[in-house]
């Protein structure tokens, strides 16, 4: 290992993109980083990207960028391979980071879930709960979002390349929405919003249109959702609406919430 | 591996690359015979259709938008026509347009993704788009150009690119002014020269000689190129049948897909027979309906006249998969063209959407994904809660088609001597990636026609 050699070409560090139970969405926004795309790429070998390349290249590798929950026998085996092989693995998206919309089926009768979708439901492999990766092996850096940030992920990336933690601000969406001069919907129109115990990341994008968020970065690192509730009954939300409303793209995130008083997920290395 | 015609033979390519989601490949082959192709879709189930009942009826377009990250347009769109269909509500005038605005957003950079990221470098032996941009850096700075465009169609109407927040039952949250619509001409009118220049480039291509033998389905709609709305159309592979047409409430009557066997195989059969959808059916469909300046586009790029055909009410037919990435190319430069016209007319309506009341009742939705036809039906009770969800997307009616387009290919790469586990996992990996399938899309919907057991 520590034998001394002759002057090698610098060595990129090696990337690898892994899906699990998702839409594809996060990893997308890989690609759809068009202006930097081969910016990473002259940065990190490329090593394993099937939507992207079809010579995936074995492990280990130094960067590895998880979408997707856990959410079949299979998987749990292969998260397990897939953390072995990565120096550092960070979560992208509200699936691999809070087990995103599909995690519904935890609160549900799964039979249920499969008799409604499928004619032969023994023919399916599924667990009965869609979980985060975090709930399986350690993970070193949790990216929220459904979908992701473009601009997050290449923090993160860029910080991961720069050995440093990344920038990825705890707070809620009110601040961004402020910075942005927005109005408030809520003060303003009476519209429920869950901007304030939403993680930022979006960039306040619902309020901006005119609509109150609906939570798709999951809670932010500190909240105070019983103060939240008594405004939207006031807008008009019944208890079941102001439910569906928390229970959705981060069902489990925001469940841990309104159970224990703080978000189910942390941001491993995040500044508070 | 040395015979070049082995006597019996299992193949299994693991995982498919460069296509959206998770799916792996079984060939059998028997002496020298393929026996089957199957597809094996790996996605795991997300039950979707399940965990939509209860929801409100404003919820299904942000929900079924989270199916895909690539098509999120299609899901909200088809969704809203369902469920405005349910409620007895017509969109129309310059809400309409803004619709079709946003869709074309996704035309051009899904359909743009497709034709650079994952089509385009079979064609020129890479094995990616970083590879490419190695070989073919201006084609590659020029896709990611065309499609950062459709991207900024998107996420100016949208929000975001991937699951715009701005779309909702009625129309928009927010409808944007003229003047914030502004800045998208110059760069349109720059993606319309790429989208030219993309043309050009896909048409210089080697097309290996293929044909599909399914029946081709898009919809269809009066004076223009269906993208958000139109009657479902058939154009059957057996030219002695006619052209025909069903109403789309009758859709899961004529398109019946069943779960066939362990885990994922699918059939799907439209009136008994094998179809497809999606660029090559779109362009047989309406091919005569596209702009002056698409139609010239694809007749420089070897497609021919659909025009001359244009009375017959059939247009000039594509049957050959490998060229279907013409198709998108030329389908990108009318999405451009479209976008630009809808902005230069656009007027801000009144009030950003209309009211959809809910009520009890089935409405069914469909329109077209850049991949193919997606199929939404609802039921809702008195309270406007959604008590059943069926979902059709383009991928699961295309499995079969491209399963049989499997089998030729590889008996053709057999009879060929073409007999080694690289060469088929290469050839079969080509005829998949050229019906850009869909994959997360799929999985979630291996069975319509349920007995459903509650």
């Amino acid at each position: 290992m520590s034998t001394p050699t002759t002057p090698q070409p610098p060595v990129r560090p090696r990337l690898g993109v892994f899906k699990f139970a998702s839409c594809d969405g996060c990893q997308l926004t890989l690609l759809d980083c068009e202006d930097e795309l081969l910016g990473i790429a002259a940065e990190l070998e490329i090593a394993h990207f099937l939507e992207a390349s079809s010579e995936p290249a074995p492990g280990p590798y130094d960067l590895v960028l998880v979408e997707g929950s856990v959410s079949t026998p299979e998987h749990v085996e292969r998260i397990r391979r897939i953390r072995a092989d990565a120096r550092h693995l960070v979560t992208i998206g509200a699936c691999a980071t809070a087990g995103g919309v599909q995690a519904l089926r935890n609160y549900a009768d799964v039979d249920g879930y499969l008799a409604t979708v499928y004619a032969r439901p023994e023919y399916i492999e599924t667990l009965a709960t869609s979980t985060p990766v975090s709930a399986h092996v350690p993970v070193d850096f949790e990216l929220r979002g459904c979908p992701i940030d473009r601009g997050q992920l290449v923090e993160v990336i860029t910080a991961f390349l720069a050995g440093r933690k990344p920038a990825i601000p705890n707070h809620s969406v009110c601040f961004a929405c402020k910075r942005r001069g927005n109005v408030c919907v809520t003060v303003a129109h009476g519209t429920p919003c869950l901007g304030p115990v939403t993680h930022a990341g979006c960039g306040a994008l619902c309020p901006t249109y005119g609509r109150g968020c609906y939570g798709c970065f999951g809670p932010a690192g500190t909240t105070n959702l019983p103060a939240l509730v008594p405004l939207m009954q006031r807008d008009g939300m019944s208890e079941e609406d102001i439910g569906r409303f928390l229970h959705t793209f981060n069902v489990t995130a925001f469940t841990a919430v309104e159970e224990q008083g703080q978000p189910g997920v942390t941001d491993a290395e995040g500044p508070g | 591996m040395s015979d070049p015609t082995p006597r019996s033979q299992e193949l299994r390519i693991p995982s498919l690359a460069r296509v959206e989601g998770e799916t792996a490949l079984h060939l059998r082959i028997d002496h020298g015979t393929v026996i089957e192709a199957r597809l094996k879709i790996y996605e795991p189930p997300r039950f979707f259709e399940a965990f939509l009942r209860g929801r409100a009826h404003t919820e299904p377009p942000d929900l079924t938008s989270r199916i895909c990250g690539i098509c999120p347009v299609a899901y909200q769109m088809s969704a809203c026509r369902a469920i405005e269909d349910a409620c007895g509500v017509v969109v129309d005038g310059q809400l309409a347009a803004l619709r079709r605005l946003l869709y074309c957003g996704e035309w051009i950079e899904s359909q743009t993704l497709h034709i650079h990221m994952l089509h385009a470098p079979d064609f020129l032996g890479e094995d990616d788009v970083i590879g490419l941009s190695r070989s073919h850096l201006e084609h590659v700075k020029r896709g990611l150009r065309l499609k950062q465009a459709g991207n900024a169609v998107v996420e100016l109407l949208g929000g975001r690119a991937i699951h715009p927040v701005n779309v909702r039952i009625g129309g928009f949250h927010r409808a944007p002014t003229r003047a914030e619509l502004r800045p998208l001409e110059e760069r349109l009118r720059t993606a319309l020269d790429d989208a030219w220049d993309t043309v050009r480039w896909v048409a210089g291509f080697e097309f290996p000689d293929a044909e599909c033998d399914a029946d081709l389905l898009a919809l269809a709609e009066e004076g223009t190129y269906a993208i958000e709305s139109g009657v479902p159309t058939v154009l059957p592979y057996d030219e002695m049948l006619p052209p025909y047409s069903f109403p789309l409430r009758d859709f899961t009557d004529h398109v019946a897909e069943e779960q066939v066997s362990h885990s994922t195989a699918l059939h799907s059969r439209l009136d008994g027979r094998r179809h497809l959808t999606g660029s090559l059916a779109r362009w047989a469909v309406s091919g005569y309906l596209l702009s002056p300046l698409a139609l010239e586009a694809a007749r420089e790029a070897g497609l021919g006249d659909p025009l001359s055909r244009a009375g017959a009410g059939r247009a000039e037919v594509c049957r050959n998969p490998y060229r279907s990435i013409l198709v998108r190319a030329v389908e990108v430069l009318y999405a451009v063209e479209e976008a630009l016209r809808i902005i230069t007319e656009y007027e801000r309506p009144a009030r950003p959407y209309v009211e959809v009341p809910a009520r009890a009742g089935i409405g069914h939705g469909a329109t077209e994904a850049p991949r193919g036809l997606l199929y939404h039906r609802y039921a809702f009770d008195d309270g406007g809660r959604v008590t059943d969800a069926r979902i059709v997307p383009p991928t699961a009616q295309n499995q079969g088609a491209i399963e049989e387009d499997l089998r030729r290919l590889v008996q053709a790469g057999l009879d060929r001597g073409e007999g080694s586990e690289a060469e088929l996992t290469r050839l079969c990996e080509r005829a998949v990636r050229n019906h850009d399938p869909c994959i997360s899309c799929s999985a979630h919907f291996l069975e319509l026609d349920i007995e459903r057991t509650h």
